[in-house]
């Protein structure tokens, strides 16, 4: 194994076994590094700036989106909007694309799998255009038949958006059948990469997705920027988002035309400097390389399970092939509430999700109230999981069931 | 045993072996008290006679804490009147936000008191206000 925990400051701060690596990643040196070099060598409002200061910070700015375009091979950076989060890209899209293009009548489709933040956005606009909201359900393992996918998306629909990894069971979507199904008929396709970008490589131009939405903090860039990637000649038709400063052309008392794109959908003054910071988080996530993280995310999950089952009152969902689950199992012991299992590990350095993951009609679907949940990147290492197992194996004894 | 244990301790037995986890005959008052995002989920009953609790009971679901905090406050308003059962509900909400209290709203609290260590844990506030709010919120609604 490499040694790249050196490189991130917390494991030399704090002891802890960070095991909610889904939620957000910890950060290397150079990624702190780069939004301080932003501040102290750059700062200066950007994109407006006429001077070389604000010039270097809009240079800054723009070739971080370059980065981002290149880094999800985005043929144009003009096709990279960069927003806060995932969650503000989705709404971004579900705003300035679906308003426009979801009429009374109309479908959307999602999965049962999504998490809030790619189901609550096409809640919102289902409810408001009288459209309706159809699920896609997975089997047993989690996976999503390919009957499922030819009944679900349909003439009707409009828009289909999709987890390409699930943050609860950890497994990969067949993101690529539902977009050829959605293609054939009609639909726009809008894929959540949160959970699949920081540990697969991706290619929004093979996999012919209309969007892609993604978090920096979830693959060890800053808190704060996420990314939007539209297809050009879709984001052409799609209206602002926000409105004000930074985005427009030309205003009068009574109208205005908007900026040249993707400028149009970044009101306001921008984060830069967060930005510079996913550049350098870019850059670091390839040095590593994802033929290694994937290697480490199967040896680590690999290590969970067969920890798990030998330990017995223990129940892990998803899939049985560790390669299949991104760092990711979900579980529950048996007689003892996910958040006491988090409380009583947390007393041994633990730090592990639970409760429902932003996902309660997953949750309802697959009839358990919440569950516990341990994500693993690839600077966790073995003796950390041996320390959570180890821990995990004397919860039911503290949570008041005999020895 | 050290406060970290004592109050394990006393979790543990409430959670797995609670004295009013069943619904009561003929109750005047049933409600539902949830913790959305952690999905408790209770239903508590109440008596009256008159001014007093004269009976009480629960069933749900939901982690230790919202459990036993809910079967320890039932052993504590059992034969108390509204008012006195409402002070309770002040003291012990007061408590577990960090407010620091006198020797005697100790006393007053009874084994309830043990779950003090709550203060020091702000996820899980809800879970042990989640019987003593839904009780709050009966006598609110009678009054």
């Amino acid at each position: 194994m490499q040694d790249y925990r050196k490189d991130f400051p917390i494991f030399i701060s704090t002891d802890c076994v960070y095991l909610d690596n889904a939620a957000t990643s910890q950060r290397p040196q150079s990624v702190i590094d780069a939004v301080s070099d932003f501040y102290v060598q750059s700062n200066a409002n950007p994109l407006r700036g006429l001077y070389d200061l604000s010039m270097k910070a809009t240079e800054r700015y723009e070739s971080a989106r370059k980065k981002a375009a290149s880094f999800i091979g985005a043929g144009r950076a003009d096709e990279i909007i960069f927003t806060r989060n995932t969650t503000e890209s989705i709404n971004l899209a579900a705003y300035s694309y679906g308003d426009d293009a979801v009429k009374e009548g109309d479908e959307i489709v999602i999965s049962i799998m999504e998490h809030h933040s790619n189901l609550l956005p096409w809640q919102r606009l289902a409810k408001e255009k009288k459209a309706r909201l159809v699920f896609m359900e997975p089997d047993e393992s989690g996976v999503i038949p390919e009957k499922e996918i030819e009944d679900k998306i349909c003439e009707k629909t409009k828009i289909v958006a999709i987890a390409q990894v699930s943050n609860v069971m950890g497994i990969r979507n067949p993101v690529e059948k539902i977009i050829d199904r959605a293609h054939r008929m009609g639909a726009v396709v809008l894929i959540d990469g949160a959970q699949s970008v920081p540990h697969m490589k991706v290619n929004v131009t093979e996999l012919d997705a209309d969007m892609f939405a993604f978090s920096s903090h979830k693959m060890m860039g800053p808190m704060g920027i996420g990314v939007l990637y539209v297809k050009k000649s879709i984001m052409e038709k799609m209206k602002p988002f926000l409105m004000g400063g930074e985005m427009i052309e030309y205003v009068t008392r009574e109208d205005a035309t908007f900026a040249e794109l993707p400028h149009k959908f970044e009101a306001g003054t921008v984060n830069a400097a967060d930005a510079y910071g996913l550049d350098a988080a870019i850059d670091y996530l390839n040095m590593v390389g994802y033929d290694y993280i994937e290697k480490r995310d199967t040896e680590l999950v690999n290590q969970m399970m067969e920890g798990m089952k030998k330990m017995g009152h223990i129940t892990i969902y998803g899939s049985d092939d560790p390669s299949k689950h991104n760092g990711i199992v979900t579980f529950n012991v048996e007689g003892v509430h996910p958040h006491d299992v988090s409380s009583i590990l947390n007393e041994d350095g633990i730090c592990i999700r639970a409760g429902h993951h932003c996902a309660q009609p997953l949750m309802q679907f697959m009839k358990v109230g919440s569950t516990a949940r341990a994500s693993a990147y690839f600077y966790n290492t073995k003796e950390e999981i041996d320390r959570f197992l180890d821990c995990l194996s004397r919860v039911r004894e503290v949570a008041g069931y005999g020895s | 045993m050290d406060l970290k244990s004592l109050y394990r301790e006393i979790v543990n037995e409430h959670n797995l072996r609670p004295s009013h986890k069943a619904a009561i005959e003929n109750p005047d008052v049933v409600l539902r008290g949830v913790n959305p995002s952690c999905g408790d989920d209770i239903s508590l009953q109440l008596k009256f006679d008159g001014n007093v609790i004269s009976d009480a009971g629960f069933v749900g679901t939901g982690c230790a804490i919202s459990q036993a905090s809910a079967d320890i406050m039932i052993d504590n308003i059992i034969g108390l009147e509204k008012e006195e059962a409402l002070k309770q509900a002040e003291l012990f909400m007061g408590m577990i936000k960090g407010e620091v209290l006198s020797e005697n709203q100790f006393d007053e609290l009874g084994e309830a008191a043990a779950l003090q260590d709550i203060s020091h844990m702000p996820a899980r506030v809800k879970c042990a206000e989640l019987g003593w709010r839904t009780m709050k919120e009966i006598i609110d609604n009678k009054k």
